[in-house]
């Protein structure tokens, strides 16, 4: 059972609950891997998936660069050729100066040749986050993004994910388990509990008002007497 | 000595023979199994899966009452084209095969299904259609698997004997195969014949096992 819904625009935008609250069935739902038994998804006016219409486009037509956990990367390919994967003509010029542009923006140079099993965590991530661009993509779908890098470097990259964001100018929607990493980096923050949408908003609104027992103890307010849970 | 190299020639006539059909169809079959959910799939793999359990003579018997000259498809087939595929290599071709296809399936189907599904899905997400991924992520990545289930299919192939005899007959020169050669010599009484044959056909069915071995990286 999952019922949400909401709505966002070119930000940045988490997903944040207890695991099996639903996040990631909803990635698989926005990027047509699953589809929903009912509602619509619908991005930047065109509809990807309409119950009602009879609408329901194929993960090849919705145009999502989608970060699986674990990268999902191609053991048997190298760095390079797992980017060059996600561009439709991987055989042109242009595709290869693309390449080239992002080889150099992700600092992945030195280990274009590598395979997967070969490469860090970090290294790992930053191809499947330049094979999910080479597509094009006009929303991003990151599934704890941050899970798998070690605690040093998470810094960082949340910097550099928000610049990122900032750059493409489109919807990021990330999934997270850390309520710090939630808070830090969301423009907007949806709150995830037991299949549904318990709260969403601009994360000071969530924190000046906190709808989830799980947030009132983070912001060390009290739990709320009655903790109504929003189904829109 | 000729007899032994007649045999052996159409026992690698017919095993290479029904191995392609086999790679072809088998792999179709296994993808299908591993990729897709349909009606009537578990009816499907236990129809493929007959032949494991049924002896071969029974299923020898069943494809002389389809395809026998007067046989559900070999009567049509007779009178339009007046041939028919009793006691021909042809015949023994798809004895093999169809004894041989669970085998294919069921290792290739085993061997997709070990590709880790986050690269499929992945792939779709990167825009690529079904036949692309299964082209450049499915193959490449269960390649050892399939190889493994071709050379056991191959090697099913070269061993066929009770359903080959019932659809081909033992038809020296023609559609003997070595396992068919062996039970002759035997039977008249030349032992060393078969022995010989024997043990070409155990060297032939040793080596392939190591090699299927080898490749899929496991025992099977």
């Amino acid at each position: 059972m999952l019922d949400f819904s909401w709505h966002c625009h070119p930000e940045v935008v988490v997903l944040f609950g207890p695991s099996g609250a639903g996040k990631s069935m909803t990635f698989r739902m926005l990027s047509g891997l699953v589809t929903p038994d009912s509602g619509e998804i619908i991005l930047g006016g065109k509809t990807l998936y309409s119950h009602a219409k009879g609408i329901n486009c194929s993960p090849q037509q919705r145009q999502v660069g989608y970060l699986f956990q674990h990268y999902a990367l191609f053991p048997h390919m190298t760095a390079a050729q797992n980017i060059l994967y996600g561009h439709p003509a991987p055989r042109t010029p242009a595709a290869l100066s693309e390449l080239q542009a992002l080889l150099g923006q992700f600092q992945l140079e030195a280990v274009a040749w590598a395979r997967p099993a070969a490469l860090s965590g970090g290294q790992r991530q930053r191809v499947a986050l330049a094979r999910a661009l080479m597509r094009k993509p006009a929303w991003l779908l990151l599934d704890e993004p941050l899970s798998a890098v070690d605690l040093s470097v998470r810094r960082s990259i949340r910097s550099e994910l928000k610049q990122l964001q900032r750059r493409l100018n489109i919807p990021m929607i990330l999934i997270t388990h850390d309520l710090g990493e939630a808070f830090s980096m969301a423009d907007r923050l949806i709150i995830y509990d037991q299949g549904r949408v318990v709260q969403s908003g601009l994360p000071e609104e969530i924190l000046a008002n906190p709808l989830s027992p799980i947030i009132s103890e983070w912001a060390g307010h009290c739990p709320p007497a009655h903790s109504p849970v929003f189904s829109f | 000595m000729d007899s032994v190299v007649d045999a052996l020639r159409l026992s690698l006539l017919v095993s290479f023979s029904a191995t392609a059909l086999l790679f072809v169809v088998g792999l179709a079959l296994a993808w299908v199994l591993a990729m897709r959910q349909f009606p009537g799939k578990n009816f499907l793999d236990a129809l493929i899966s007959i032949p494991l359990v049924l002896p071969p003579t029974v299923v020898g018997y069943y494809l002389v009452v389809l395809l026998g000259r007067r046989g559900w498809i070999g009567a049509p087939l007779y009178r339009w084209t007046g041939w028919s595929v009793v006691f021909t290599w042809q015949g023994a071709v798809l004895a093999s095969f169809v004894v041989a296809l669970p085998l294919m399936v069921r290792v290739a189907r085993a061997a997709l299904e070990a590709v880790d599904k986050d690269l499929v899905q992945i792939s779709a997400t990167l825009g690529k259609s079904e036949w692309e991924t299964t082209w450049r992520i499915l193959f490449p990545l269960a390649w050892r698997g399939i190889l493994a289930a071709v050379l056991l299919s191959f090697a099913r192939a070269m061993g066929e004997f009770g359903a080959t005899l019932m659809l081909a007959g033992n038809i020296p020169g023609h559609t003997s195969t070595l396992p068919l050669s062996i039970y002759s010599a035997f039977q008249s009484g030349d032992d060393a014949l078969a022995q010989q044959m024997a043990v070409l056909l155990t060297l032939v069915s040793v080596v392939v096992m190591i090699l299927a071995n080898r490749w899929a990286g496991q025992r099977l």
